[in-house]
């Protein structure tokens, strides 16, 4: 007891006015913060999350939570975080794990970047009226066409394309696999991205057969672990993806815990039954870039050529230079996630302090291809803290093609971002593997809202360019001329290529 | 919003610029005095081999000391002189104008196929970035660009325009946007061989200029318009496509209509836009580009600028408007809208 | 018969041109003829008068008889961009074709085109109670016909061609009016909002007068025209993007 209790972060709050004694909340907290005594519900507070279930179903908007009810002496050094953390490891002696994206705060450069619409000297374009073309293809493109005459005057196309991704709004789901969340969760984004025109990750958790349906839609990833990998999936995989790393914890592995190794997933993934996943630091066959571009042709050899092969890399200080590295190999394209990528479990000392924004990333990339003449030829996906049209629509102009989005999609099917997806005890039944909670999320309601997510974005995605008076994705692509910094320093503006507002 | 007029005399009749002057006179609602230009192909039939550099000179001390310190570097300059001008009363002439024949040095560069054009782009990015005073405008063989800051009528005068003669001529009037009325972002402008003029803005300016830019062209002029010319140059001459197919690249079909084409076409096309979408060209606009072969002229993808097209025997005219045409020619045989994004073609005949 | 005065327009602004209609129709004039018109814009712009004639020999300019009401213009050539722009009331027949935006936002009366018009032709023309326009044109029209349409009658006959319409956009966001084709469409033209329907009777009887008139401006026979094919566009709700939005 040196240290005793720290306070608790949320407390919850009756009204016994309204309550009724449903026990909704109790049915619905897997964590176990509601009992009842007699006539009353009562909370454990310590227990809380703030996942919100249980405000969420109760019929009486009884439940009240304060976050922070008790709080330490202030200090501008010494946060509650940075005491907290120290109370923690004090007692362990471990590392501090924690879920979803960065949470340090850290100024967001998105909210610092202002669009343009025009006035006058070119009209806006009304994208419900007028074409508004959206269709992105990712994938190696030629450098140039070449053509020939045939005799009857029409030209004949010599330049071979190679397989490319064609989705009908420049918006992805980010890999997220299957044992990190759900079969249903997987379903709902699945059904969703199949009815949009776009595509998802299935992550390093291979594809369970119920989305064989959807798998021209998914995108199969190839991590360190290679979990779950074999010549059917690869195949079945509309594209592939080598993972090399993730923004949320550039540097390391992964580690999916033996408990959340069901059934189901050991047959998914392909090892045994409660068994801990380990997915390596690195891939122990690339040491070295010409390592990684041995593996994108193997992909590819294995697979006759006929998917498109995406590396996947943290956005870590040199991430412009190794994006250059990737292009020089056979891959198609490279996606760069930036520090405030989600997941379902990362040390808490890399989430908050490794790696780049992707703001600043995607333009460095970007540059850095154009440099080299090259990034025309390659696709570029950003992915880390994609949260509204707006982010999405300043990523392309500042030079992405597509975007993989991932907490959005999850919040769409009522995550709470409560961060504490590693318990995996989520009461909305994505990142959990707990029979009862999975069968709360319901794949044909959730793909729905996943969907419209994805539409109303489009919407303002579409709207956005029409202001600027552009009618097709190519012509916002790297468009940086459309974007200004508004109270960003010159440092960062020169690394985004953007003058400031007025200028 | 700007005035454009071109025509080609597809026999290459050589016809003088009288006539254009009162073409783009008669479109002056479109401009605002602060910029006119002609384009002229045909324009110095005893220098033919020779690059025709045009340039500005603030003064003819040291822009024009290092300027010439260049050229002698990298060529030879044949003849040089200061273009004649006469003085305007609405025209302040804020530069001299000077002309220099010039044939480049091709021992000079290595690692190009195409070392004179090559040469004279590192040339005209050099002059124009880092010697203060001085403006490359013009740099192609047998062509002469004239061009101000005033009227239509005024800049023609100052040039007397009417004393040159060609088988090609463009024409524009500017109504500034982007850039104040500098002699240096009034059209037409030119790179080597290639002539654009241009009415309307370019959206996706940013974009073109980045992807442009990735194959090692500068863009110099803080216009939209000098990024159409190095489309043209990049397409037309290094990438080696038809003129229609250079334009389709520009101003391409929509997918769904792409999606209903027989599958030879529909692949052409796909290939055409997952190769150069960094140069498809957005907003509104209608262009004219020349080259010695001939004029190609198109509007943007939904026809936000207008663009008549008219033939009279072996003159093809395009223009903003047909009342510039017709006087310039009385009698068309044929006057008519271009469709959105399809190339308008004269070629002269071999 | 009122009076009648000829004006040779070579080398005016517009203007003085307009001051010269202006005058001459306070004067009591009737009918006025314009020699040379060449590319001069705004033509009649919101010259008022209801029995008042006026004759333009040449290209007429961008907006030919913007916010006019009452006079009626014939053209005996071709028109640039928006002919009918905004207009209010009267007449503008044109023996020839016009350029881009045709009957722009037009409010009341007529317009006939005897060739062809441009793109977005009758964009966003407009009822409002007795107030109705009608455009009508003889050959064929390009993509965005009746984009924004409010209301109104839109009429083209493709005269000498397959189609009168062959591109893309056709009644896009159109919320009301409807546009009356000769012949048929293709449905892959048809822009968002609009639907496609067969001519009902009543549709004809609309049409006839105006077809009637049509005809005898430009020679043909309405009796002929009026046994064609045609097709109805209609909007296929009045609030065509109410789905667009939700609340914050």
């Amino acid at each position: 007891m040196t240290i005793g209790s720290t306070p608790v972060k949320f407390k919850i709050t009756i009204d016994n006015e309204q309550c009724m004694l449903c026990e909704r909340c109790i049915e619905n907290c897997s964590y176990g913060v509601f009992r009842r005594e007699g006539q009353k519900i009562i909370p454990d507070s310590r227990k809380c999350t703030a996942c919100h279930r249980c405000m969420a179903m109760c019929p009486r908007d009884a439940i009240t939570m304060q976050e922070k009810p008790n709080d330490y002496r202030s200090h501008p050094v010494w946060t509650r975080e940075a005491r907290e953390a120290i109370y923690n490891q004090a007692k362990t002696g471990r590392i501090i794990l924690s879920g979803m994206g960065n949470a340090a705060d850290y100024p967001i450069i998105f909210d610092r970047l202002v669009l343009d619409a025009c006035q006058v000297t070119n009209p806006s374009i009304d994208p419900l009226r007028e074409p508004m073309e959206l269709r992105t293809y990712i994938g190696k493109k030629p450098r140039r066409v070449k053509v020939s005459k045939k005799g009857s005057g029409d030209y004949n196309l010599e330049t071979k394309l190679a397989p490319n991704l064609k989705l009908e709004t420049p918006i992805m789901i980010g890999h997220m696999s299957y044992g990190a969340i759900s079969l249903n969760a997987q379903l709902s984004m699945a059904k969703a991205v199949s009815e949009v025109g776009t595509f998802m990750g299935t992550g390093e958790g291979g594809l369970h057969k119920d989305l064989y349906p959807y798998q021209n839609n998914m995108i199969v990833q190839v991590a360190s672990g290679r979990f779950g990998v074999d010549i059917n999936y690869l195949e079945r995989g509309a594209a592939i993806e080598i993972k090399v790393g993730q923004g949320a914890k550039p540097g390391i592995g992964g580690h999916l815990p033996g408990e959340k190794v069901s059934e189901d997933v050991s047959k998914t993934r392909m090892i045994p039954l409660h068994s801990d996943a380990i997915s390596p630091a690195p891939h122990h066959d690339i040491y070295s870039i010409e390592d990684l571009a041995q593996l994108v042709r193997s992909l590819k050899e294995a697979t006759e050529w006929k998917k498109p092969v995406f590396v996947k890399i943290a956005a870590v200080h040199h991430a412009p230079a190794i994006a250059a590295g990737i292009a020089r190999s056979s891959a198609d394209a490279v996606v760069v996630d930036g520090f405030r990528g989600g997941t379902g479990a990362a040390p808490r000392v890399f989430r908050d302090n490794v790696g780049i924004p992707i703001e600043a990333a995607v333009a460095a990339v970007d540059e850095k291809l154009r440099d080299q003449g090259v990034r025309n030829e390659i696709s570029v996906i950003a992915s880390g803290g994609i949260r509204d049209s707006a982010d999405l629509t300043k990523t392309i102009a500042l030079g992405a093609d597509a975007v993989y989005i991932g907490t959005a999609a999850l919040v769409a099917m009522g995550c709470r971002v409560c961060g504490s997806c590693y318990r995996g005890l989520c009461p909305w039944g994505i990142a959990t593997q707990r029979q009862d909670l999975v069968d709360r999320l319901n794949p044909d309601e959730a793909s729905h809202n996943v969907a419209n997510l994805i539409n109303g974005w489009t919407l303002e995605l579409a709207e956005l360019m029409g202001a600027a008076g552009i009618n097709s994705i190519e012509s916002l692509r790297g468009n940086r001329d459309r974007l200004r910094g508004y109270m960003l320093d010159e440092g960062i503006m020169k690394v985004l290529d953007v003058k400031m507002v007025g200028a | 919003m700007c005035g454009i007029i071109s025509v080609i005399d597809r026999s290459k009749n050589y016809m003088d610029g009288g006539a254009i002057k009162n073409a783009l006179a008669l479109m002056n609602e479109r401009g605002s005095g602060e910029g006119a230009g002609y384009a002229v192909y045909g324009a110095y039939p005893d220098y033919k081999d020779y690059y025709a550099l045009h340039v500005f000179y603030d003064n003819i001390v040291e822009p024009k000391e290092a300027v010439e310190e260049l050229l002698e570097k990298w060529g030879k300059i044949e003849y040089a002189e200061e273009i004649p001008t006469y003085e305007q009363d609405r025209l302040r002439k804020q530069h001299i104008p000077w002309r220099y024949f010039f044939k480049p040095d091709i021992r000079l560069l290595a690692g190009t196929c195409s070392p004179e054009e090559d040469a004279i782009i590192n040339i005209v990015n050099k002059v124009n970035t880092e010697i203060k005073g001085a403006l490359i405008f013009s740099s192609g063989k047998d062509i002469g660009v004239f061009k101000a800051s005033g009227w239509p009528e005024d800049v023609a005068n100052f040039y007397r325009i009417e004393d040159y003669e060609g088988y090609i001529w463009m024409g524009h009037n500017r109504y500034p946007t982007n850039t104040s009325g500098w002699w240096g972002g009034a059209h037409p402008f030119n790179l080597l061989n290639w002539s654009v003029i241009h009415n309307g803005e370019i959206t996706s300016y940013g974009t073109n200029r980045r992807y442009i830019e990735s194959f090692g062209y500068k863009c110099t002029m803080k216009t939209d318009t000098e990024v159409v010319a190095y489309l043209a140059d990049l397409l037309g001459r290094r990438h080696e496509l038809p003129e229609e197919l250079s334009v389709k690249a520009l101003a391409p079909p929509f997918w769904d209509d792409i999606d209903r084409m027989s599958e030879n076409e529909r692949d052409l096309h796909t290939a055409l836009r997952m190769a150069y979408g960094g140069a498809l060209m957005n907003g509104p606009f209608a262009i004219v580009i020349a080259k010695p072969e001939g004029i190609v002229g198109f509007t943007d993808r939904i026809k936000l600028r207008p663009m008549i097209a008219a033939e009279s025997g072996d003159r093809l005219y395009i223009s903003s408007e047909e009342a510039a045409i017709r006087t310039m020619e009385q009698n068309l045989d044929r006057v008519w809208m271009p469709s959105a994004g399809e190339p308008v073609i004269g070629m002269v005949r071999r | 018969m009122g009076k009648t005065i000829r004006i040779d327009a070579k080398g005016v602004h517009y203007t003085p041109l307009n001051i010269m209609l202006r005058e001459a129709v306070a004067d009591g004039v009737k009918e006025i003829i314009l020699d040379n018109v060449l590319g001069q814009r705004f033509i009649g712009n919101g010259l008022r008068g209801d029995d008042v004639s006026i004759k333009i020999n040449g290209v007429a300019g961008g907006d030919l008889a913007m916010f006019m009401s009452g006079p009626e213009i014939i053209v005996n050539g071709n028109c640039d961009h928006a002919p009918g722009n905004t207009m209010d009331s009267g007449r503008i027949i044109i023996h020839g074709s016009a350029g881009d935006a045709t009957a722009h936002s037009m409010r009341g009366g007529e317009v006939y085109v005897r060739d062809n018009i441009g793109y977005r032709g009758g964009i966003h023309m407009k009822e409002y109670q007795e107030k109705r326009p009608v455009l009508v044109v003889g050959g064929t029209a390009r993509a965005f016909l009746g984009e924004y349409m409010a209301g109104g009658l839109l009429i083209v006959l493709g005269l000498n061609s397959l189609f009168p319409v062959n591109e893309r956009g056709v009644g896009s966001g159109i919320h009301g009016g409807k546009i009356i084709l000769r012949g048929d469409i293709d449905e892959s033209k048809l822009g968002i909002g609009a639907k496609k329907e067969k001519l009902k009777v009543e549709d004809l009887e609309e049409i006839r007068p105006y077809i009637k008139k049509f005809s005898k401006y430009f020679g043909l026979n309405s009796e002929e025209l009026l046994k064609s094919e045609f097709t109805k566009i209609i909007p296929a709700s009045s609030r065509p993007f109410a789905n667009k939005y939700c609340w914050e």
